[in-house]
């Protein structure tokens, strides 16, 4: 299962599934993460933790652990 | 038009909602406050003409009406005119970003949904523009059906078109609601009805939607537990039919923007890539953003350390001055003592506080209006993260090495409750500069052989704060602030100008609020020690002590004063001799009114309370005397030991605090103690601990009262940091009396 905080820095993903505690998945559904969007991994912090993504025109910082909440299609 | 409206202005953080409200309303702002509530409301009057205003309210920035917390909920509560103080607004502003059309209009759809008239200020138009991205606005209000008014509120463009059209709203019918798939609308009225339609069909959706949110904790108490029952069955029914909560919400509104707004945008097919992209990816590069991160800190520090000195100096040569020619215009008694040791000392120790967050609140302005405080957040987040803390309680904290109080100020930046709460809670254990008098007066008296120990010493004093504060942090996130994981997902915002006005607002909010509603609390506590210190004011022969001194201190002025030029004879060492005599009684004079005063005779009666740190009653009773602020304790450390009131700045600049007549003096008494001589240095470490960790501090218990809103934060905050303080001294002493023993 591939999801969002296995990406490098520079690649990206269609959306396939979010998982993880309802409060988390109504904030990331809220920015615009919804299944068939296309999300992308920009940066990781100096110590790898947390990660800046883009969804949309939105930029974001994720923990590894809220990124891990977002699966990606195999295909992608 | 001739009643006064109301209108709400709501949307996402960093959309320029601030700068907008500052724009409509000028200078008629104020502060409103909502019991339980941590975060503030502004209102303002919009004028539109010599005789028409309307009143405007400036909600907190939010990405969405789904309430959490009970922070957010009053945002629902007012808009849905459930206070009791606010009338319901007439007309709701949304405010929306240009370059993120799509995402702000998701708040916008929830909006819409309130009853009320909602007008749509399209700001950052030049923002858009830059990005290639076109609006077409004219098909934007008639996809949407709002009216839509292009601003640039940093330019205090559009404003008159978005008053009029606010004004032309008033009394329209409200807009068409996103349309919801038909199952979803049936079990929302399905509740209602078993709520007997005694609730907003708003807010039943909202209950249905947010799983755990606050609108379930308020509605499931407030109806029978049926009324929970079948939520939670309408729950299992959408998932059934594929509509499953959270995910019906964001696709139903995202489906219906995409629609209506995405037809009305236009972007280029490859993302323009913006100077704000760019240097987005310097600042959070692994050693070019690190190096940055660590510069700015540092000035920060700096100008919060440093800059402010001079200031603050001022203010306290002001204070000096002032309490100089009190003495010398009136006679002594309770009421000049009053003036002169309790109000002015209190509007002094606050004063000296503004120039620090004054300039803390300038920079963390400027840092969050241009967009780095997000960056800075997202550089320490893992570092934090550790301790239980997230990125953004880095700033406070370090500022709190200068002064927990602007610290304990800037947490406002931090979202998430008991995360800002942890913070404001281990703050003033980090090792402040009001901390330093004491600490070079007892390292220079007792640790100052061999040369490296009181570098070691004062280090070892700021590792000390640096270590338990993240373990309190940890243990308090365990304990009293337990709770769900909170959701750490955090916007980027793009990079731009901060406002200059804006920055200016930040600093002078800030100071008005530290010294109109902490700074009361702190002036009655200071009257309250000084009473402690100057009543009872009877000497064995019936003078008073303030009187006597007078008298004593008129003797020394006018005793005979060597020129220095002249040189030395009999007759000069003679009146040397006579001035320190006089300066002695003087000094002995003041310590025994202090002794006898009721702090005094509480230092005395807590002595069993002490002996196991080291300490005899003096020392308890400085300890209890700087109550009201730590770097008070030199002082009384000098009138307990009869040196007369010495200046805490004196001991700071002075090269070697342990030549100085306190630390002579103290280094004398505490040798001679007949219990504890033996152990000086183990009793003065305790006495170094207990200051590391104590909370001696009325200004930062206040200005945690003020913050947290309420009295429990600061006594928790006292009461764990001087029981803390306790253990860390208790423990010192006995430990270094072993290894001395």
């Amino acid at each position: 299962m591939k999801t969002l905080d296995q990406l490098d820095p520079g690649t990206g993903g269609i959306v396939e599934a979010i998982a993880g505690p309802m409060a988390l998945q109504q904030r990331l559904m809220e920015f615009g993460v919804l299944e068939g969007e296309t999300i992308s991994v920009l940066a990781k912090a100096p110590l790898g933790d947390p990660i800046e993504i883009q969804i949309g025109g939105t930029r974001l910082s994720l923990r590894k652990t809220e990124a891990a909440a977002i699966r990606l299609a195999e295909s992608s | 038009m001739g009643l006064p409206i109301t209108i709400a202005l709501v949307g996402n953080p960093n959309t320029g909602k601030s700068t907008l409200f500052n724009a409509l309303t000028g200078l008629n702002q104020r502060v409103g406050n909502y019991s339980g509530v941590t975060v503030e409301m502004k209102k303002g009057t919009m004028s539109l003409s010599a005789t028409e205003s309307h009143e405007i309210i400036d909600l907190p920035g939010t990405y969405s009406l789904a309430p959490r917390s009970l922070d957010e909920m009053v945002s629902v509560d007012l808009l849905l005119g459930h206070l009791n103080d606010v009338k319901r607004p007439d007309v709701i502003v949304s405010i929306v970003d240009a370059s993120n059309l799509e995402r702000h209009f998701y708040l916008t759809t929830q909006l819409m949904e309130l009853g009320r008239p909602v007008v749509v200020a399209v700001n950052m138009m030049d923002v858009a523009k830059t990005q290639g991205i076109q609006i077409d606005l004219a098909k934007l209000r008639e996809t949407t059906g709002l009216p839509i008014i292009p601003i640039q509120a940093n330019r205090k463009q559009g404003l008159d078109e978005l008053k009029k059209a606010v004004v032309a709203a008033v009394g329209s019918s409200p807009p068409k609601p996103v349309l919801f798939p038909s199952l979803f609308g049936d079990e929302v009225k399905r509740l209602a009805d078993l709520t007997n339609n005694t609730v907003e069909q708003f807010l039943i959706a909202r209950w249905l939607l947010d799983v755990g949110g606050h609108t379930e904790k308020q509605l499931s108490i407030k109806f029978p537990p049926e009324v929970s029952v079948a939520v939670g069955q309408a729950r299992d029914r959408l998932t059934d039919a594929k509509l499953g909560v959270p995910g019906v919400e964001a696709r139903t509104r995202y489906g219906w923007i995409r629609e209506r707004v995405g037809q009305a945008v236009k972007r280029p097919a490859q993302r323009v890539r913006t100077f704000s992209d760019r240097l987005d990816s310097v600042l959070i590069h692994r050693v070019w953003g690190t190096l940055i991160f660590f510069v700015l800190m540092f000035a920060l520090f700096q100008s919060i350390f440093v800059g402010a000195a001079p200031l603050m100096d001022l203010i306290n040569s002001g204070k000096d001055w002032l309490a100089t020619r009190l003495d010398n215009l009136m006679d002594p008694g309770p009421f000049r003592s009053l003036l002169r040791d309790g109000i002015l000392k209190g509007v002094g120790g606050v004063l000296v506080f503004l120039p620090q967050i004054l300039i803390l609140f300038a920079v963390v302005a400027i840092l969050e209006d241009c967009g780095y405080m997000a960056r800075a957040a997202f550089l320490m987040d893992k570092i934090m993260s550790k301790c239980g803390l997230n990125g953004k309680s880095f700033i406070p904290l370090l500022s709190s090495v200068a002064c927990a109080v602007p610290g304990i100020m800037a947490t406002r930046t931090i979202e998430n409750r008991r995360d800002r709460f942890a913070t404001i809670l281990v703050a003033p254990l980090m090792s402040c500069s009001a901390r330093l008098p004491l600490y070079f007066l007892l390292i220079g008296t007792f640790l100052s052989e061999p040369w490296w120990l009181p570098g070691v010493v004062l280090f070892g004093m700021y590792l000390l704060g640096f270590v338990t504060a993240p373990l309190i942090a940890l243990l308090l996130k365990r304990t009293v602030l337990r709770g769900e994981t909170p959701v750490f997902v955090m916007e980027m915002p793009s990079f731009k100008m901060p406002q200059f006005t804006t920055v200016l607002r930040r600093m002078i909010e800030a100071g008005w609020a530290f010294v109109y509603r902490a700074g009361t609390m702190i002036l009655a506590s200071m009257i309250l020690i000084w009473a402690l210190l100057y009543f009872p004011n009877k000497m064995p022969d019936g003078r008073s002590y303030d009187v006597a001194l007078d008298t004593l201190k008129t003797d020394l002025e006018q005793m005979p004063k060597n020129d220095e030029k002249v040189e030395q004879t009999e007759e000069t060492k003679a009146n040397d001799e006579a001035r320190e005599a006089k300066q002695g009684e003087i000094g002995s004079l003041a310590g025994d009114w202090q002794r006898q005063s009721y702090l005094g005779r509480a230092g005395l009666a807590l002595e069993p309370v002490f002996a196991p740190l080291g300490w005899d009653w003096k020392i308890g009773m400085a300890a209890l005397a700087s109550f009201p602020a730590r770097e008070v304790v030199v002082g009384t450390l000098g009138i307990i030991y009869n040196q007369g009131e010495v200046d805490s700045g004196e001991i700071k600049d002075s090269k070697n605090p342990g030549d100085t007549p306190l630390g002579k003096t103290i280094k004398e008494e505490w040798s001679e103690n007949p219990v504890t001589g033996k152990y000086r240095v183990a009793v003065a470490v305790s006495l170094l601990v207990f200051f590391a960790l104590c909370c001696q501090c009325v200004s930062t218990l206040a200005v945690i009262w003020r913050e947290t809103k309420s009295w429990r934060w600061p006594l928790f905050t006292f009461v764990y940091m001087t029981t803390l303080a306790y253990a860390g001294a208790l423990i010192a002493f006995q430990v270094g009396r072993q290894l001395i023993g």
